[in-house]
């Protein structure tokens, strides 16, 4: 079924309004830069804003409208858009990342241009997998979630699609600037100025259809999982804004200068760094782990108690970590002591969420062997657990002292990302793809489980190889010789290094085959789900969904 | 507690008011302090901003990611100290919008690299690194040989002189002649960026080419000028060592 028919004509014609604006702003954008990167942007934003109108507006009377009923339904278009921009960010993020990879040992792989210097595809892969994978997975589960946990229908059927085609095409902006050079260089906040504008209207938008949803729900109770969905969305908001303060430099240029600047642009850049991890890289993963692990595993969560616990202990401990990233630097002591302090107390909540989860399974480990998709939720608990045990450890000062800035760092990244939230993705996307597909199971049940040991194998060579990096390269940095020289000259630290980035290469051309497995086999089975879409779109259900 | 919570979780507006509360407390306790205290807002007497050259370097830098790969940050610890120099002071980069002190050492620290090689090395380097280091892993920037678009070199000083860096009226007016200036020797624009940054600035045809102001003239200017702008931190060293 079209997506315009799930919109009556007064919501084809809003939609119609918002993306004139859309090419409005796109066609002012482009004219004010003239230009560079912005005005290129302006320009995307120009084509998008007019496809829509032509995309809404041919169907404008052509589509019949849906009927009342649809009050009664769940309304899950959107979600499904959102997975399949969660599936191409996937495979295009990781991809980016595999090159990158090759490129530390063979640096002539990417042609002498700029457009594909390392230093430019870096935060290609990063946002790309964040924000891209990441991002979209947790947009489209959230409106998922809510609905089910709520028994009632998003507020509107507009917003939604507002909110996931416009941080689409954050995205996308996102990604070509970097790779034409256009960056603030704060790591995982690199895109400029009106990019980030972009992206308040469209988090403020999110916010509000979520608590106009929430408002109108059927249950008294708000679940847990929306606790942490909820807390994403704030959070990342505040975060977002403070550390994204910026004065351009000119209206047309497409660039800026931060309002912060040396010490304090630091603990204001980690403070967002550490929280992007806790807020879009945790909490908002932990809601998706809230709904689909006791769903899948047809258990009730293992404790009320504990999940009140770690959810308050991660919104507050969080916050005071971030200066874990600057030990031994120019941030006053004080405040990496705090930091190293809050990072140990962190390991409390977070065991209390890994465990809490664990704990649900009790009773349904022969469901965990059986079934890969659980199986995908169980060990994205467990590597939750050990890669937050490894961040508690890292934060503490003489720790950091041997693996800052060393690929255990990396490391320690990729065991959370590939391990925990790349995992309990394709967790929700294994339970959600059929469900939304109107199917009963996959296409291709058996490459569930291929993917399954793909991923596994790759997160653990990725990860191992690094541990090793990393410790090496630590080690070797701080040697003394009898005489009281250094041992090594630095680039003999990175001779050393050499074995250990191709064996993560290999780590993750692996995972990124899982992915590219699960996106052809989501594909395979939205192609055979034909005309059978608007049936998933299942009356609400009378009991609530745990 | 536990009641309290129960009643909580049929509030929603209840539950965004505590969640922005609670995740409030650790930023402000740990970032307001710091723009009060001495440490981390004493600027010592000889620091001078950034030339309009080398900033053009620094936004060179940034564009093309070498912060990936290159921290610049001396942390106070033996070994680095012997391997760098001097460690760093929140000063250092008090005019620095944004830091750029770095999270992964790929390539070695940066923060004391000014004048560590010369001009010609760093040339060689950056077109091709293997040419110098065979067994580098550092990306080839060739395209740096083109010339440097300065369009944005006088906006860049007057937006950060409206940010709080000490870029006064004469500096943002000769941005471009001083930009000019400091890759030609024995010229008068090179007299000038002395006049209005200092002695000691090193104005040289950092590409070898004084006829022509490249990326790259940028880019050598802002390395050779790094762990330049004050001598504070060795002079701490020395006090420490004492
Ligand atoms: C992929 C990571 C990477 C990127 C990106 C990178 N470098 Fe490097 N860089 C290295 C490595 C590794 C070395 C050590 C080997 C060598 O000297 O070539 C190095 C060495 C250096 C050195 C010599 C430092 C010393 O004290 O010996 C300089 C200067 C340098 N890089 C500047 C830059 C600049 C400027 C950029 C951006 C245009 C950049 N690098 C981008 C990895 C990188």
């Amino acid at each position: 079924m079209a997506v315009t028919a799930t919109l009556t004509s007064t919501e084809r014609q809003i939609g119609i309004a918002i993306s004139a604006g859309l090419a409005i702003l796109g066609l002012a954008m482009a004219a004010v830069a003239k230009t560079g990167p912005m005005a290129l942007h302006g320009g995307m934003a120009l084509v998008l804003g007019i496809a829509l109108v032509f995309y809404l507006g041919g169907a404008l009377y052509d589509h019949p409208e849906p009927t009342n009923r649809r009050h009664a339904e769940y309304y899950d278009a959107p979600t499904r858009f959102g997975i399949v921009m969660t599936l191409i960010w996937a495979v295009a993020g990781m991809g980016v990342g595999v090159w990158l990879a090759a490129l530390m040992y063979w640096p002539e792989a990417t042609p002498a241009v700029p457009w594909t210097s390392y230093g430019r595809l870096r935060p290609v892969h990063t946002s790309g997998v964040i924000f891209g994978f990441g991002g979209n997975a947790l947009i489209a589960t959230s409106f998922y979630v809510l609905q089910r946990t709520s028994r009632t229908r998003l507020a509107d059927a507009v917003s939604p699609w507002f909110v996931l085609i416009g941080f689409n095409l954050f995205c996308l902006w996102a990604a070509t600037g970097y790779v034409m050079g256009q960056t603030q260089s704060k790591e995982y906040a690199e895109p400029e100025w009106y990019a980030d504008l972009w992206l308040v209207l469209v988090w403020v938008t999110y916010f509000v259809v979520y608590i106009r949803t929430l408002a109108r729900r059927a249950e008294p109770h708000i679940y847990v999982a929306n606790w942490y969905y909820m807390a994403f969305i704030l959070v990342v908001a505040m975060l977002h804004i403070v550390n994204n303060l910026a004065l351009p430099v000119t209206w047309g240029a497409g660039e800026s200068f931060t309002i912060w600047s040396g010490v304090q642009d630091a603990m204001i850049q980690w403070w967002y760094g550490h929280n992007a991890v806790a807020f879009f890289l945790t909490a908002g993963f932990l809601g998706m782990l809230y709904y689909f692990l006791p769903v899948r595993a047809q258990r009730p969560i293992w404790s009320y108690r504990l999940s009140i616990l770690s959810f308050w202990g991660i919104v507050f401990f969080y916050m005071w970590a971030g200066s874990h990233h600057l030990h031994y630097t120019a941030l006053p002591y004080w405040v990496q002591t705090l930091g190293m302090t809050f990072s140990v107390m962190l390991l409390v909540p977070s065991w209390a969420s890994a465990g809490n989860a664990i704990a649900t399974l009790n009773g349904a480990w022969d469901k965990v062997r059986d079934d890969a998709t659980l199986r995908f939720m169980f060990v994205a608990a467990v590597f939750y657990g050990l890669s937050t045990f490894e961040g508690s450890f890292l934060a503490i000062r003489p720790i950091n002292s041997l693996s800052h800035f060393t690929d255990w760092t990396v490391g320690h990244v990729h065991s959370g990302t590939l391990g925990w939230v790349a995992m309990i993705v394709f967790g929700a996307i294994y339970s959600l793809v059929p469900k939304l597909w109107g199917r009963d199971d996959m296409a291709w049940p058996k490459a569930v489980e291929w993917h399954f040991w793909l991923a596994i194998a790759g997160t653990l060579i990725y990860v191992v190889s690094l541990w090793n990096a990393g410790i090496t390269q630590g080690l070797m940095w701080r040697a003394y010789d009898e005489g009281g020289a250094l041992s090594y000259s630095f680039i003999e630290s990175v001779e050393a290094m050499l074995p250990y980035y191709a064996a993560r290469t290999l780590g993750g051309g692996l995972f990124l085959a899982g992915a590219f497995l699960c996106t052809v086999n989501c594909r395979a089975t939205m192609r055979a789900a034909g005309d059978r879409v608007d049936e998933a779109d299942r009356p609400l259900a009378t009991q609530p969904a745990e | 507690m536990l009641k309290l919570h129960y009643n909580l979780e049929k509030l929603s507006m209840g539950l965004v008011g505590a969640i922005v509360v609670v995740a409030s407390i650790g930023g402000i306790v740990e970032i307001a302090p710091l723009f009060t205290i001495e440490q981390t807002v004493e600027i010592p007497d000889d620091m001078r901003p950034h030339t309009p050259l080398e900033m053009a370097g620094r936004e060179i830098y940034i564009r093309e990611g070498c912060y990936a790969c290159h921290s610049q940050m001396v942390r106070s610890l033996a070994d680095e100290l012997d391997r760098y120099g001097p460690y760093s002071l929140a000063a250092e980069s008090a005019y620095d919008h944004p830091m750029l002190w770095g999270s992964k050492r790929t390539g070695p620290d940066l923060a004391r690299l000014g004048e560590k090689y010369s001009d010609d090395w760093h040339v060689a380097h950056l077109i091709d690194p293997r040419s110098v280091i065979p067994v580098s892993i550092m990306p080839a920037y060739p395209w740096l040989t083109r010339d440097l678009d300065t369009g944005l070199i006088a906006d860049n000083l007057t937006a950060l002189a409206r940010l709080g860096v000490p870029y006064d009226d004469a500096m943002i007016e000769n941005a471009l002649a001083d930009a000019r200036g400091q890759s030609r020797p024995d010229t008068d624009g090179a007299d000038g960026v002395r006049d209005r940054y200092g002695e000691d600035i090193a104005v040289r045809a950092f590409d070898g080419d004084p006829s022509r102001l490249t990326e790259m003239d940028a880019l050598v200017a802002y390395l050779q000028s790094l762990g330049t702008l004050t001598d504070a931190a060795h002079e701490m060293l020395a006090e420490d060592t004492q």
